[in-house]
């Protein structure tokens, strides 16, 4: 057992005592159980998934963010967080194909669009219909 | 000496004032519960990534590189004012920018550039400062973090591509409800972090992914953003408090008015009524002698 405290801008989202976690690091997925070495990465967009003290399995979106694990105390900073009930499809779906077609608009010539942006943005819906997809 | 219709006019004008006074005041003190909340909510995650640049700062041990950290000789500096887009605040705005304007004047060896955050800055600076560069108004007391982002974003880029060296942030720090702190703050160039001593040794086998250098170049914007949007909700914080003092002041005032004028109404029925019996008794005597 450790502890995990999901923080973001808004609020304390999460903090209680967990078995594991696995969150999507920035070279990948990678697992955290107790007593893990002492570790800063970024994240990813993907899903974050822990078993908490009664061994249920949770899963979280996560858009981007760091993770910090020291001294059996996981703490992870996140842009935003939702539960995977919270999702709302239809708009995830919306915004995937706003940010597609704003490449596609940025692929012949429109200089007035920011790629990063888009792309950022492509990356998230994409992360949300998938997480909701695996869990509904 | 006013005369009955007169005086109860004004009772009735005072006690519509305090009537709209009362109003605003529990409104302000709605939104000053809301926006204290969210101070308080913020605050966790300021600290967390504080932890986590100092830790990072201790764990790496190349020099940092990333363009926030950069000191630069200070030839050209930007100034953003942070006050409330709305009046009947009290002291609230007129204390920070008196003190902006001691800060213009103690920094007049540099160019200096502004960046209003509040209708009040923009209405008070646009005929001071001729060097206005930007102006985000209508907030509507809440935060938006969408527009704070794209403030953080045309600041951090300006600071970034070398149109400013240094860019200060001046708002009201929310103490408590009757403590506002007015201060102005480098917002960039960061500060490096420092190591505090006690921990660096049991910090200093840290494992980076992807490097150090990479964590930064993902962390420094979020500090920037967080910083940024701390400094805007202890502003709208500060700013409801300051209003929900000033109109509970105001209503007191206006009861206090009423008070004084109803007693004037009385001396003057009281007077009146006098009057009209002297008139009645001395006509009867006229008539009886």
């Amino acid at each position: 057992m450790f502890r995990l405290s999901i923080v973001t801008p808004e609020k304390v989202f999460f903090e209680a005592d967990i078995q594991s976690l696995i969150v999507p690091g920035i070279e990948g997925y990678l697992g955290v159980l107790s007593n893990h070495a002492p570790l800063i990465t970024a994240l990813e967009p993907g899903k974050i998934e822990f078993r908490d003290a009664n061994g249920q399995t949770n899963y979280l979106a996560v858009t981007s963010g760091f993770l910090e694990v020291s001294g059996n105390v996981a703490t992870l900073l996140a842009d935003a967080v939702e539960e995977t009930e919270e999702i709302d499809l239809a708009r995830a779906e919306v915004s995937r194909d706003r940010a597609w077609e704003m490449l596609k608009a940025a692929g012949t010539g429109d200089r007035s669009i920011d790629v990063k942006r888009a792309r950022a943005s492509l990356r998230r819906a994409q992360n949300r219909i998938r997480i909701f997809k695996t869990t509904h | 000496m006013a005369t009955l219709r007169d005086v109860e006019k004004r009772i009735r004008t005072v006690k519509s004032t305090r009537r709209i006074t009362k109003a605003m005041e529990m409104v302000a003190a709605a939104k000053l519960r809301r926006s204290q909340a969210a101070v308080e909510q913020a605050k966790p995650y300021a600290q967390k990534l504080d932890e986590m640049l100092s830790h990072l700062a201790v764990g790496s041990t190349a020099e940092i590189a990333h363009p926030y950290f950069e000191e630069r000789p200070v030839k050209k500096r930007t100034l953003v004012v942070i006050v409330s887009d709305r009046g009947l605040c009290g002291s609230f705005n007129s204390n920070l920018l008196r003190k902006t304007d001691k800060w213009l004047k103690e920094h007049q060896d540099t160019d200096i550039e502004m960046v209003v955050v509040g209708k009040r800055a923009n209405d008070y600076y646009k005929t001071r400062f001729d060097n206005i560069v930007e102006y985000y108004g209508d907030w509507g007391g809440a935060i938006d973090y969408g527009r704070a982002r794209g403030l953080v974003t045309y600041l951090t880029n300006r600071f970034v591509t070398g149109e400013t060296d240094e860019i200060d942030l001046a708002f009201t720090r929310f103490v408590s409800l009757v403590r506002y702190n007015i201060e102005i703050e480098k917002y960039l160039p960061v500060p490096r972090p420092e190591a505090s001593g006690q921990e660096s040794s049991s910090v200093s086998d840290y494992i980076f992914e992807p490097s150090s250098e990479e964590i930064y170049g993902q962390l420094m914007p979020s500090y920037a953003n967080t910083k940024m949007i701390t400094a805007l909700l202890e502003s709208f914080a500060s700013e409801h408090g300051s209003r929900m003092m000033a109109m509970g002041n105001a209503t007191r005032n206006a009861g206090d008015m009423v008070d004084s004028l109803t007693l004037e109404y009385n001396k003057a029925r009281q007077a009146q009524i006098t009057k009209e019996l002297l008139e009645v008794v001395s006509g009867a005597e006229a008539l009886a002698g």
